[in-house]
């Protein structure tokens, strides 16, 4: 069937659009690693907006400094809070959208109404949903005032003005927090896979946790995690942690994407037939014992589905900031605004890069071994 | 009368439990809408921290007028924009997924996972390359070099979507075709593409809403007469003095398109979404 | 007979193309795009100028290119793109000052028009301070437009007087009548968002430092890290304990901080004079009777001031229509076209006296003092240093807010200084 004539018309019809993604992000991606090598920007004597502009090779300097300079805390501290925003915007995509699934899934009145309005906010875009959600958590106004209608004390939360941090750690504590976190899951993982006598992946799963430790030991993650040039200064003035600022942002952020899980969530509860469900009652399970032993663990795939698209999300974000906190808010900086700031604000195109070449670091960090996983898993099954 | 058993109790209370935690959810989601509608026909003196939930005295139509002049060359932009971009990029999508799914590509394990890493990149950071680049090839400014920008930063998520997608339908469809004599563009035809509607509408209502709402490439890729829509709902909030009637106003026109995407293909996203196209 | 007939023609269409080419060499037509990131309120004042430009040369299409959001952050976003690409626009609109010198004018990307200047006495129009503080190494690079001033408090006399409290002409005054108002419930100095709190910040500093040592930062004169600059961030900190900062002032927007002090709920807020705008325009107040003006404590005698300004690009596409453009914007015609309805004043010093009734009583007291105070170029709004530098400022803000301390947000500035190359 699948002639040679067949197989390269197969190939050269995906060729356009793998030359388009080659150039456009790849090719791009280049630029940008290279423009982070340079002084574009940094460099007070040069300046960067010249007709010809005099960029110099710095190697590594651009990243060292967004690492170590006390002045640089923004960018440090817009990772803890994509890690941060991350973890609590997908969890509560994930929750809200399960629950309204569920809810939906028994089989309610105008169910097709409730389904557009929780569909709805997605329609806005990031940056309306940014201005209102301000409006609505000002201080003074919106939210905290709504309990004043039922008599009840008004709200004094700051939201996007809270200046508090929880879950405060040191900076140079986390190489050591991730490594041990890291090693505890693989352990679960092993004891899982010891239980179930599959040997491969156990050793798998060990060698990677002793890989961790090694490398911890051996202090091979200074090499990346930089000391800071001032520590005790910069634990003062910017301490690490989850800044409660963030919470009016997840919030903002649930309303808007929760529908999208959502959908997801009823697509793949529908998708478990009829049959089983009848099956199971058969079997003499009740409603609740169905759901978490049938029908949960046939959304496992879509539970990964929808983290990567939320993730992508997330790790990107921007509108939603800027709209809602504005690009001076330091309780809430997040990547996606210092590239956008540094490069066209201050002109620093060096240091913007580098940034973004950072973030890519870190989504692939993550990306690479959930494909890694995913091709395995269809390598085996194509056998 | 009968009496109601235990058993037709706990069900009646279980029904109106649901009943009102959806309700509680519906004016929880429509909470910043209801904000958003009573703003935007407010007079703008009238908008202030204290009154905010006050609805208005008086309904201020004026602001809808004037969104509506801000917007009128931009509406068609937009639209342009965005049906050019969608019909282009879910099409490619489309044949993309079909090749990654159906057909042994060399090096496929490899492609398709640096061709899904594309989504994550941010796009400040090749702005200015992606500036140098549409200029060079004469297409910075206008629409059609949006739809282009639209169109490859969109194939990584609708080839993963149709991929997804194709992989559900049965190889043994493919091999009947093959033998009675069909190539790999009339598999396409007759097989693939009669069953590809459900992931048509998942990726169409995706791109739509995606393309509809982007800001960054529409205000610096295009030129004055070319701006989308997005960027006339930022001129609205701009100034030093917002009168926030206008931006709310704003929102809710520029939000109607696609609100009506979800109204009239509702149904089929959530069929499209269980026909394969969320296995991860 | 016939070949005298065609060098006749020959000679006529010869001399009809000169004289189509000398004209043309002469009159602006073409296209001029027109590029700012004034939308809104601020867009009447714009398209006016750009009437009575298209009355005087009608064969010009002028492309209103405007680009709104982040007060400029968008604009300057595109502007940059294109600018780093090679298609500028005609002319576009930038702070005078170092926004315009630091970023393009040492860049080599803006032509100088000190020509231009002397052409159409501007060197006598404009305040002399004014052109000393936007020439770089001797030449001007831009036309200001209009003027803005930094330094002014805001308040609202009838509840002053139901408080019993004058506006304060020093900061020591403030700091006597703070724990009055305090007791009252009022809040006496309203902060918002982040900027607003830079925009404090030099109200402050100018009044601690005066004109003089204001200057002396730019030029090195005033060590940052040294007792004038401490001395600032002490005064800083005292004022801060009487404000909002902190508490709900990261999600105010300046109109509603002005509203706090119309609403009586704050007694006095520092702002630029466009509060003035959205007071008369958006609240409908008189001046000097809904809100009363003064100039910052410690700072009577010292206009700290802002300007958009035009200038024309190197590679300006069409430079003879952008140069008209530059005339009118620096005419008195030009100025009180735009400045009424934007809310400022003149940059010229004679255009207010020429038509007093565009003006408002506000207004026509800030044009006063323009034309007879010290000058002092404002930081937040980019005359004083380059946006390298204003963009690190909100670090060293945010650093001395978090800390309080006056020893490490000098460092900072210090710091600041050193990579940005601002301060001489």
């Amino acid at each position: 069937m699948r002639s040679q004539r067949d197989r390269t018309i197969a190939f050269l019809m995906l060729l356009p659009s793998l030359a388009l993604l080659g150039l456009f992000v790849y090719g791009f991606i280049m630029q940008a690693i290279g423009t982070s090598m340079s002084d574009w920007g940094t460099n007070p004597a040069q300046p960067p907006l010249a007709i010809n502009v005099v960029k110099s090779f710095v190697g590594f300097e651009n990243y060292h400094n967004i690492m170590t300079d006390l002045l640089e805390f923004s960018f440090r501290n817009s990772l803890i809070n994509t890690f941060f925003f991350t973890v609590f915007f997908v969890a509560g995509c994930l929750g809200v959208g399960l629950f309204l699934a569920l809810l939906l899934d028994q089989n309610v009145m105008g169910e097709g109404l409730f389904r557009t309005i929780f569909l709805f906010p997605m329609a806005l875009s990031f940056v309306v949903t940014g201005t209102i959600w301000r409006w609505m958590l000002q201080p003074g106004g919106g939210i905290n005032t709504l309990p004043t209608a039922i008599g009840l004390p008004p709200i004094t939360f700051g939201w996007i003005n809270s200046r508090e941090v929880a879950f405060g750690f040191e900076w140079a504590d986390v190489p050591r927090i991730l490594t041990v976190v890291g090693v505890a899951i693989l352990s679960i993982l092993a004891l899982r896979f010891a239980l179930s006598g599959r040997r491969r992946a156990l050793m798998v799963v060990g060698g990677i946790a002793a890989l961790l430790i090694v490398l911890f030991v051996a202090g091979f993650w200074n090499l990346i995690w930089l000391p800071l040039d001032t520590p005790e200064a910069e634990a003062s003035i910017a301490p690490k942690g989850f800044n409660l600022a963030l919470i009016g942002v997840i919030i903002a952020a649930v309303w808007q994407m929760s529908g999208y899980t959502m959908a997801m969530f009823i697509a793949g509860i529908r998708g478990v037939s009829e049959e089983l469900r009848e099956a199971s009652r058969v079997d003499g399970c009740n409603e609740l014992q169905m759901y978490r032993y049938i029908i949960l663990p046939q959304l496992t795939p879509i539970f990964l589905s929808a983290m990567i698209i939320l993730g992508h999300i997330s790790l990107k974000i921007f509108d939603l900031v800027f709209a809602m906190a504005g690009p001076d808010n330091a309780q809430t900086v997040v990547p996606g605004l210092l590239v956008y700031t540094e490069g066209f604000r201050e002109n620093s195109f060096a240091k913007a890069s580098a940034i973004a070449v950072i973030m890519l670091f870190g989504v692939a960090i993550i990306i690479v071994p959930y494909l890694w996983s995913q091709f395995r898993e269809a390598s085996r099954a194509d056998r | 009368m009968t009496a109601y058993t235990p058993r037709q109790w706990r069900r009646y209370t279980l029904r109106t439990i649901l009943y009102v935690a959806l309700i509680v959810m519906t004016l929880i989601f429509l909470l910043p809408i209801y904000l958003v509608v009573i703003t935007s026909v407010k007079n703008p003196a009238d908008i202030k921290l204290a009154t905010a939930w006050l609805p208005p005295t008086q309904i201020y139509w004026e602001s809808f007028q004037e969104v509506l002049v801000v917007f009128g060359p931009r509406l068609r932009n937009s639209v342009a924009l965005v049906i050019g971009a969608t019909a282009i990029s879910s099409i490619l999508g489309s044949i993309n997924g079909y090749v990654l799914s159906k057909w042994r590509i060399p090096g496929e394990k490899i492609l398709f996972p640096l061709m899904l890493f594309g989504m994550f990149i941010p796009y400040q950071a090749i702005l200015i390359p992606l500036f140098d680049f549409m200029r060079s090839i004469g297409l910075y400014g206008g629409i059609p070099g949006l739809i282009l920008i639209h169109v490859v930063y969109g194939l990584p998520i609708t080839t993963l979507i149709f991929r997804n997608f194709y992989v559900d339908i049965p190889d043994e469809m493919l091999e009947a075709a093959a033998i009675d004599g069909a190539d790999f563009f009339s598999i396409y035809t007759n097989v693939v593409f009669p069953l590809s509607i459900p992931g048509f509408v998942v990726v169409i209502i995706w791109q739509f809403t995606q393309i509809w709402n982007e800001f960054l490439f529409g205000v610096t890729m295009t030129a004055n007469d070319s701006q989308p829509i997005t960027v006339g709902l930022a001129q609205l909030a701009g100034g030093e003095a917002v009168k926030w009637n206008l931006p709310m106003a704003g929102a809710i026109v520029a939000a109607l398109p696609p609100l009506l995407i979800y109204i009239i293909l509702g149904r089929y996203f959530i069929r499209g979404l269980l026909a394969g196209s969320v296995k991860g | 007979m016939k070949s005298r007939l065609l060098l006749v023609v020959l000679v006529i269409a010869l001399l009809s193309v000169f004289g189509v080419v000398s004209a043309q060499d002469e009159a602006p037509s073409g296209e001029l795009e027109i590029f700012s990131w004034w939308a809104g309120d601020e867009g009447p004042a714009l398209e006016a100028l750009i009437a009575v430009y298209a009355a005087q040369y009608p064969d010009v299409e002028v492309i209103n290119a405007t680009v709104t959001g982040g007060s400029g952050v968008n604009a300057r976003a595109v502007l940059k793109t294109r600018m780093l690409g090679g298609t500028p626009p005609a002319s576009f609109q930038v702070h005078a000052g170092q926004e315009l010198t630091g970023t393009w004018v040492i860049a080599d990307r803006m032509e100088p028009l000190t020509d231009l200047f002397v052409a159409q006495g501007w060197n006598e129009a404009f305040p002399a301070q004014l052109i000393e503080q936007i020439s770089y190494e001797g030449d001007v690079y831009s036309v200001p437009v209009n003027i803005h001033r930094s330094n002014v408090m805001w308040s609202n006399p009838a509840k002053l007087e139901e408080w019993g409290i004058a506006a304060p002409a020093t900061w020591d005054e403030f700091l006597v009548a703070c724990p009055t108002l305090q007791a009252a419930g009022v809040t006496p100095l309203v902060v918002g968002e982040a900027w607003t709190v830079n925009h404090l910040w030099e109200s402050v500093a100018l009044g601690v430092l005066g004109a003089d040592g204001w200057a002396g930062i730019w030029s090195g004169e005033t060590a940052a890290d040294g007792p004038e600059m401490l001395a600032v961030w002490d005064k800083f900190s005292e004022i801060l304990a009487c404000s909002n900062v902190g508490v709900d002032s990261a999600g105010l927007s300046w109109q509603q901080a002005i509203d706090k002090v119309i609403a009586g709920e704050a007694a006095f807020n520092i702002m630029g004079d466009w509060a003035a705008g959205y007071m008369v325009t958006t609240l409908e107040l008189e001046p000097g009777v809904g809100f009363g003006f003064n100039a910052s404590p410690d700072t009577a005698g010292t206009f700290m001031w802002l300007s958009d300004s035009f200038g024309l690009p190197v590679g300006s596409p069409n430079p003879v229509a952008t140069v008209a453009w530059l005339e009118l914007l620096g005419s008195v015609e030009g100025q009180n076209a735009f400045n009424p309805l934007k809310g400022s004043i003149p940059a010229r010093i004679d255009a207010v006296s020429a038509e007093p009734d565009l003006y408002n009583t506000y207004l026509q007291a800030a044009a006063a003092d323009w034309a007879s105070n010290d000058l002092a170029g404002s930081l937040a709004h980019g005359v004083a240093a380059n946006e390298r530098f204003m963009g690190d400022f909100n670090q060293v803000i945010e650093i001395y807010l978090a800390s309080g301390s006056s020893a490490a947000a000098s460092a900072a500035f210090k710091a600041v200084c050193a990579t940005s190359g601002a301060c001489g």
